[in-house]
């Protein structure tokens, strides 16, 4: 509790403090990344199915707060609760669906819900269609020089929020029910681990926060259009970033967040970001093929080794 | 809406659902049968387009060219199922780790084929391509009909393949029970190999026909992982007669959806379609 | 005479056109030693995924304890009091022994209290039993053949059943580990378990059950004391080759 609320401060120190505004703009992608990589993990690390549609709840998320913003100027809280209603519903839904099978139909769903919901959201002009929409920035709160180092705060604390949840799920008894789910499910059930009901707790509470990562994306940006909204590169990134950092703790989404979401932001700006998509892709086959635990295991293994006295 | 335009409707359903079995089935025997979680299917359906697409401007008759290009995809095959093998199949989280795998190899592919070729589309020339055919009251588009005899040609081929020789009978027999196989001394990884192969050929004559129905572009693959999995799930695993009648149904409701509600709502029928299937019978018309 | 613990009834199941289990019906009475045996394919491990719940039965009833649990997910059936091995070990190989087994401790045995229990501490005495305390750090996947087959009754007891049933725990293993394997069985049925053992390993069948199940191409063949079973002429037909 103690990390969490000096993390905060930081933040909050941190907008006092810089001047250069890119910082709280990279920041706050660094960290929403943070919240959408950690919640995948809850599934897919610990439960080991795997979502392809992260674009889709963080897209959600973002849209409810667009509707809510378009109805009636609802303020950032009341967005990210809804946001997190909508695709929390939507994790159980989807689940529901489809947590009875094998994990690859998860997957598919997974990419089904994606299409679809961009779907709906292109042809739905309350929230701006295909042409997308515009969203002014209410006025900057006391204290803060602009809203977007207000976002940055806010991010920090959902990004506190989501991995204070996962470590909470993981090494409670609740993450040793999924770990057994996914080292082997049969074995789970037989051993009384009441397992359809905890893989939809999980697909609940992901995407739940899928959809808190998405919620203030259109005050963020001032503009939002499904393209982007959707954009693959969640999908990708929120795979990719918990494998890399590892997906056996809250530690690893984090860690792979960081690195990879700030090698992404340097990318996008020197080279190109379709390029930068295709380094991410490489980088999954890589770290799938060769570090199949991550860089946190890479690291077990290395101080293994070293106790070991050679 | 008018019974002759629903009956048009329904005709050009069956002809692209047709065509939708050719696209998936591959996939039938790469995930239906040997349980590989093939997400990468389409893109390699792509991929194809493109080799075709590639011939085409030295002049090559396109179905000529994917016929051409079969065995080098069935070498793609042999070693992307080998390589899957060594790294993944081994090990207990296989699933994701191999699920992951192919969605990276997946995307590689796309965008290798942006930088190759670029996001515009690219089409083919052919004496079918732009003519129709008279049928009755009704006019079809030539290349639709050539794809469908074609894609007829291949499933049957196929299914042919596995019901009457030794090896697709040992491949069928290897999706059943690994171990039986073995034990009666034929290699049940070569066989899954081989098969792999196969599924991957298919992908050069049935990409050749993709790029034969309509343009293609880089991110066609994605619209198409939608109605292979539909199509392949629709079955029931690893049913070849499955997957044509499953193309068929998902082609008229396409066609049917587009005729009535527009372009616009079409790309969520399959996966519309899917999603009932899970909800409904997970283990499709012919499941295992 | 008490009702008995396990009661199956005409149990049939079918995978596609074969048919795996047709009509079998047999019961465990409560404390008993009850062994199964029959040649490779003949439907064992399929009766025992139906009774445990992995698998779902086609047609008949299962009745435990006196109640009806055809309808319930293996885990309910866990928690009324049915614990089974399997007869490839599937451990938690990424979790720790002592996690291994605290998985039924916090998801049976100490379902309402969790917060009152010491499960570590009794995960450590459970892996004791076994000679495995040493270990209890140790990850599952790091084991041998035999202790594998040893965690995979640690955890089966760990949630406490009325009724254990062994699926081919002994394969493998030498004789001496046979015999320490039975003893330890031996001493689970001792406090009162119903414990249902498959097995192809005759003289720890014989030495074993109290009554003797012989299955063949998913029927009952033979039923009956041990010496019975061993000398009915089908069993010795369909073991020894037509």
């Amino acid at each position: 509790m103690a990390g969490a609320a000096a993390t905060v401060l930081a933040a909050l120190l941190l907008t006092r403090m810089v001047e250069n505004e890119y910082v709280f703009f990279a920041g706050y992608v660094v960290l929403q990344f943070v919240v959408l990589a950690t919640a995948w993990n809850i599934l897919g690390g610990y439960a080991g199915y795997v979502n392809f549609g992260s674009g889709a709840f963080f897209a959600v998320g973002a849209y409810t707060s667009v509707a809510l913003i378009q109805a009636f100027q609802a303020p950032l809280l009341v967005q990210v609760v809804a946001a997190a209603t909508v695709t929390g519903a939507m994790g159980f839904l989807v689940g529901a669906l489809t947590l009875r099978l094998r994990g690859i139909f998860f997957s598919i769903a997974t990419v089904a819900i994606a299409v679809i919901c961009e779907t709906v959201v292109i042809n739905w002009s309350f929230v701006g269609g295909a042409r997308g929409i515009a969203i002014l920035q209410p006025d900057t709160p006391v204290g803060f020089a602009s809203y977007n180092r207000m976002l940055f705060v806010a991010m920090t604390g959902f990004a506190v929020l989501a991995v204070g949840l996962a470590r909470f799920v993981e090494i409670s008894w609740i993450g040793r029910g999924l770990r057994a789910i996914r080292d082997s499910e049969e074995a789970a059930e037989s051993v009384g681990v009441p397992t359809l009901r905890l893989k939809l707790a999980a697909a609940t509470l992901s995407g739940a926060l899928m959809g808190v990562a998405g919620a203030p994306f259109p005050l963020y940006m001032s503009f939002i259009e499904p393209v982007s909204a959707f954009s693959l590169n969640y999908a990708v990134s929120a795979l990719a970033m918990p494998l890399i950092g590892g997906t056996a703790s809250w530690l690893g989404p984090v860690i792979g967040a960081v690195l990879l979401g700030t090698v992404q932001q340097v990318v996008t700006v020197t080279i190109s970001s379709e390029l930068n998509v295709l380094v991410v892709g490489l980088v999954l086959v890589v770290y799938v093929v060769a570090a199949p635990q991550g860089i946190l295991g890479l690291a077990r293994r290395l101080s293994r080794r070293e106790g070991a006295g050679r | 809406m008018p019974p002759e335009l629903l009956i048009e409707a329904i005709v050009a359903g069956l002809l692209l659902g047709c065509f939708y079995a050719a696209m998936s089935i591959g996939l039938s025997v790469a995930f239906g049968l040997l349980d590989v979680p093939h997400i990468a299917h389409p893109a390699f359906l792509v991929l194809g387009a493109y080799g075709v697409f590639l011939l085409g401007q030295q002049g090559l008759d396109p179905l000529l060219a994917g016929v051409l290009l079969m065995p080098l995809f069935f070498l793609l095959g042999l070693g992307l199922y080998r390589f899957y093998h060594a790294v993944f199949e081994q090990h207990s989280d296989a699933g994701l780790r191999g699920l992951a795998f192919f969605f990276g190899v997946a995307f590689i592919v796309e965008v290798a084929l942006i930088r190759a070729f670029g996001v515009d589309q690219r089409m083919v020339d052919a004496a079918y391509i732009g003519t129709s055919l008279q049928l009755g009251d009704m006019r079809m588009p030539t290349r639709m009909v050539i794809a469908f005899a074609v894609a007829l040609a291949l499933t049957g081929a196929l299914s042919l393949y596995l019901s009457r020789t030794f090896t697709g009978r040992a491949i069928k027999a290897v999706a059943q029970d690994q171990t039986a196989l073995a034990l009666m001394g034929a290699d049940p990884i070569r066989i899954k190999q081989w098969a792999f192969g196969i599924a991957m050929g298919t992908c050069a004559l049935a990409g050749a026909l993709l790029i034969i129905v309509g343009p293609v572009e880089p991110g066609l693959g994605r619209l198409y992982i939608g109605r292979t999995f539909c199509v392949v799930v629709l079955a029931g695993l690893g049913s070849m007669p499955g997957t044509l009648a499953a193309g068929l149904i998902l082609g008229v409701a396409e066609s049917v959806v587009l005729t009535s509600l527009g372009a616009s709502w079409a790309p969520a029928v399959a996966f519309g379609l899917l999603l009932l299937v899970l909800a409904v019978r997970p283990a499709g018309l012919f499941g295992r | 005479m008490s009702a008995p613990l396990l009661e199956v009834r005409g149990l049939g199941k079918r995978f596609g056109g074969f048919s795996a289990l047709s009509d079998v019906s047999l019961r465990a009475g409560r404390g008993e030693r009850l062994g199964i045996i029959g040649p490779n394919g003949s439907g064992k491990t399929t009766l025992i995924n139906c009774i445990s719940g992995s698998l779902r039965n086609d047609t008949g009833s299962i009745a435990f304890d006196g109640r009806e649990v055809t309808r319930l997910p293996a885990h309910r059936r866990t928690r009324l009091g049915i614990a089974r091995s399997f007869q490839i070990p599937r451990p938690f190989a990424s979790m720790s022994l002592a996690e291994n087994v605290a998985v039924p401790l916090e998801y049976v045995t100490h379902r309402g209290s969790l917060h009152l229990a010491d499960v570590r501490g009794e995960a450590l005495g459970i892996l004791g039993e076994m000679g495995l305390a040493a270990k209890a750090d140790a990850l599952a996947g790091t084991l041998s053949q035999v202790e594998l087959r040893k965690l995979e009754l640690a955890r089966a007891l760990a949630s406490r059943p009325s009724l254990l049933i062994l699926d081919e725990v002994m394969a493998g293993l030498s004789a001496l580990e046979v015999d320490e394997m039975l003893a330890i069985v031996l001493r689970v049925n001792e406090r009162g378990v119903t414990v249902i053992m498959i097995e192809h390993i005759m003289r720890a069948i014989m030495r074993f059950s109290e009554r003797v199940v012989c299955l063949d191409a998913g029927q009952i063949l033979a039923e009956g004391s041990p010496a019975e079973v061993a000398a009915d002429a089908s069993v010795r037909r369909v073991y020894l080759g037509a």
